[in-house]
């Protein structure tokens, strides 16, 4: 099987029309990671460099990161944001290369050495941990697996979670992804099957047998973390029965204040109000349940000796809130009262976390890149910090996995602008040829390395979405890697 | 009442526009940061300018639909004017016009990386209260000010 697709390559000469007094060369990009903080920043250096040449990296032979693995798959309007993406690859001084993994096809170091400025926006592909006995049992995910899974992601197409011979799933965490993942849980598989959610979790779905889901949050609902555009949406979902307890509601004075500086809270809180008034008492027969718990920290995670190894429960302590001296914000304290929540599933929603590559200086506390708007520094705690040369980071990976799509507009921009100035500056400048696109493919062919073109991944988008109009969804994943391999090289 | 006040200042720009029927302007004006754009204006003045009268009389006098001519300001303060039919949105207005404005979701609602500033309370006060899904996605816009 052959995939490599050279054509992309060869044949095309590029004008150089010298970028700086100095050199005649294009400024040559690489980008790692093609999700929406690589893209937005190939699209400024595309835009802002007229001779400067990107390439976008990606460790699977698919691109658009989160978009595509991430956003939920009843969400198709967040993913509209593609089209823009994919004008950007088809420009001709970008080229994309699919499964190609730094670390693995190749070392970081040699990026650096084929590349004037290599720009790693390849994110948090792994969880933090909340480090309570129990973590390792069966039945305990973080919605993160959970999430790539139905999404289809290649990595976790066997994740197969057990979801029919239990009736109850806790998610840990209250963000945004806690709530796109106790949607997924609780919604008509009616509704999903129109949407481009895995066929291995569709089909998963509709046999689930769970009927009741808590969300989990050690704060309480001022400080929640979910957006009120998701919020309300799982609040308004058809036949589920909302749960939150009016005592939760009661603000302390702390609360107030925290409530008037913050838009997106105030809204949240109301809406959290308005659902625990407007609740009925009890679920109706065949209503599913979804329970908001908060004021909540998980202290174990429960098993018994006939569960074999599997997750049976979670105890949680009681926790009540703390004002944090000048900060305004408020954290929470336990009690030393707890209580057990049974469970089969628990998710763990309590953020990603970014996984270093060999010779990148790498914060493990904060888990991200030193950087000063998007300079590498280096390892060395020397003052002032020495800045790694042509190397830069963007998105999760600079800033810790936090924003929506758009924020990494704003962090592309910064980034970019660093890269201008630096190139402005002089230190961009190479002394040597750099051989940039030309030299990726040599050494991509000297390690056996079969990537993926853009044309490659139009070929599976095609497959993809024609397979999915048979099914009425807007597209069916294919979600083997070597399937994706193959339809790549069709 | 949404009067909008940046604290995210560092981004981009804005255009803000009034409405009326048939006729409407844009200012930018550093410091606030709509989506709308993603051009950044001149320093700390207002630009105002505006609009002709759109009643289809104008120089593209053969068509017959109605027009109002809108004025975009980039970054770097530069003009451009255009002609644009009467009920197309301001996003779809640029990028037929090939101005570059950032918009996400294209126009469906889902993102707030384009969003328009009502900065006269005149004007303001004619519009239909936002909806809840217009406030929700407000919520995460960049340069939101109180009203």
């Amino acid at each position: 099987m052959k995939i490599k697709t050279l054509g992309i390559v060869s044949g095309r000469r590029w004008i150089s029309r010298g970028f700086s007094s100095i050199s005649s060369q294009p400024l040559r990009v690489c980008v790692v990671g093609s999700g929406p903080a690589g893209f937005y920043s190939a699209e400024k250096l595309l835009k802002s460099q007229q001779v400067a040449e990107v390439d976008i990296i990606d460790r699977l032979p698919t691109p658009f990161g989160l978009v595509r693995s991430g956003v939920a798959p009843d969400h198709p309007e967040t993913k509209i944001v593609v089209n823009q993406f994919s004008r950007v690859a088809s420009n001709e001084r970008c080229s994309f290369f699919g499964n190609v993994r730094v670390g693995t096809s190749i070392s970081l170091s040699e990026l650096r050495q084929l590349y004037h400025v290599v720009l790693l926006a390849y994110g948090a592909e792994s969880d933090r941990v909340l480090g309570v006995p129990g973590e390792d049992l069966d039945g305990i995910r973080s919605a993160r697996e959970f999430v790539w899974w139905y999404n289809g992601h290649p990595d976790y197409s066997n994740l197969d979670p057990d979801l029919k011979s239990i009736d109850t799933a806790v998610v840990l965490g209250q963000g945004n992804v806690a709530l796109d993942v106790a949607r997924i849980l609780l919604r008509s598989t009616t509704d999903l099957a129109k949407t481009d959610i895995a066929d291995h979790a569709l089909r998963s779905l509709q046999e689930s047998s769970i009927r009741k889901v808590y969300l989990v949050g050690r704060r309480g609902p001022v400080q929640a973390a979910f957006t009120a555009k998701e919020l309300r949406e799982i609040l308004g979902l058809k036949d589920v029965y909302i749960q939150i307890q009016e005592a939760d509601l009661l603000k302390s004075p702390a609360d107030e204040e925290e409530l008037k500086s913050s838009r997106i809270q105030k809204r949240v809180y109301e809406l959290l109000s308005k659902a625990a008034s407007s609740s009925d008492s009890h679920p109706s027969p065949g209503q599913r349940e979804l329970h908001f718990v908060f004021l909540r920290r998980p202290e174990m995670f429960l098993h018994s000796e006939r569960s074999d190894g599997k997750v049976t429960g979670v105890r949680c302590e009681k926790t009540i809130l703390k004002a944090n001296g000048e900060s305004g914000k408020q954290y929470a304290i336990g009690t030393g009262e707890f209580e057990d929540l049974e469970c089969g599933l628990v998710l763990k929603s309590i953020g990603y976390k970014s996984v270093p590559v060999d010779g990148l200086p790498f914060d493990p506390h904060k888990g991200v890149v030193p950087n000063i708007r998007g300079r590498v520094l280096g390892n060395a705690s020397t003052d002032p910090a020495i800045i790694e040369k042509g190397l830069y980071v963007v998105g999760w990976l600079k800033r810790g996995p936090t924003g929506i799509i758009a924020t990494n507009l704003y962090c592309a921009e910064e980034t970019v602008a660093s890269i201008l100035e630096d190139l402005d500056k002089g230190l961009l400048t190479p002394t040597a040829p750099t051989p940039g696109r030309e030299g990726l493919v040599q050494l991509l062919d000297s390690k056996n390395v079969r990537f993926v073109s853009f044309d490659g991944w139009e070929k599976i988008d095609a497959e993809e979405k024609s397979m999915g109009s048979l099914k009425n969804k807007p597209r069916e994943k294919i979600t083997k890697w070597e399937e994706l391999l193959k339809a790549a090289c069709q | 009442m949404n009067i909008l006040k940046s604290r995210l200042a560092q981004v981009s720009s804005s255009a803000i526009i009034e409405l009326i029927r048939g006729r409407f302007s844009i200012v930018s004006r550093r410091g606030y940061s709509v989506g709308v754009c993603s051009r950044r204006v001149q320093p700390s003045r207002y630009h105002p300018f505006s609009t002709s009268s759109g009643n289809g009389s104008n120089e593209e006098g053969t068509q017959q639909k109605e027009t109002i001519s809108v004025t975009f300001v980039d970054k770097d303060g530069e003009e451009k004017h255009i002609n644009v039919p009467v009920g197309m949105s301001m996003l779809e207005a640029a990028h037929e016009n090939d101005i570059e404005l950032e918009g996400a979701c294209e126009g469906s609602l889902a993102c707030s990386t384009c969003h328009v500033i009502v900065m006269d309370i005149k004007y303001y006060n004619k519009l239909e209260d936002p909806t809840d899904e217009e406030n929700d996605m407000l919520d995460l816009a960049f340069g939101l000010t109180e009203s």
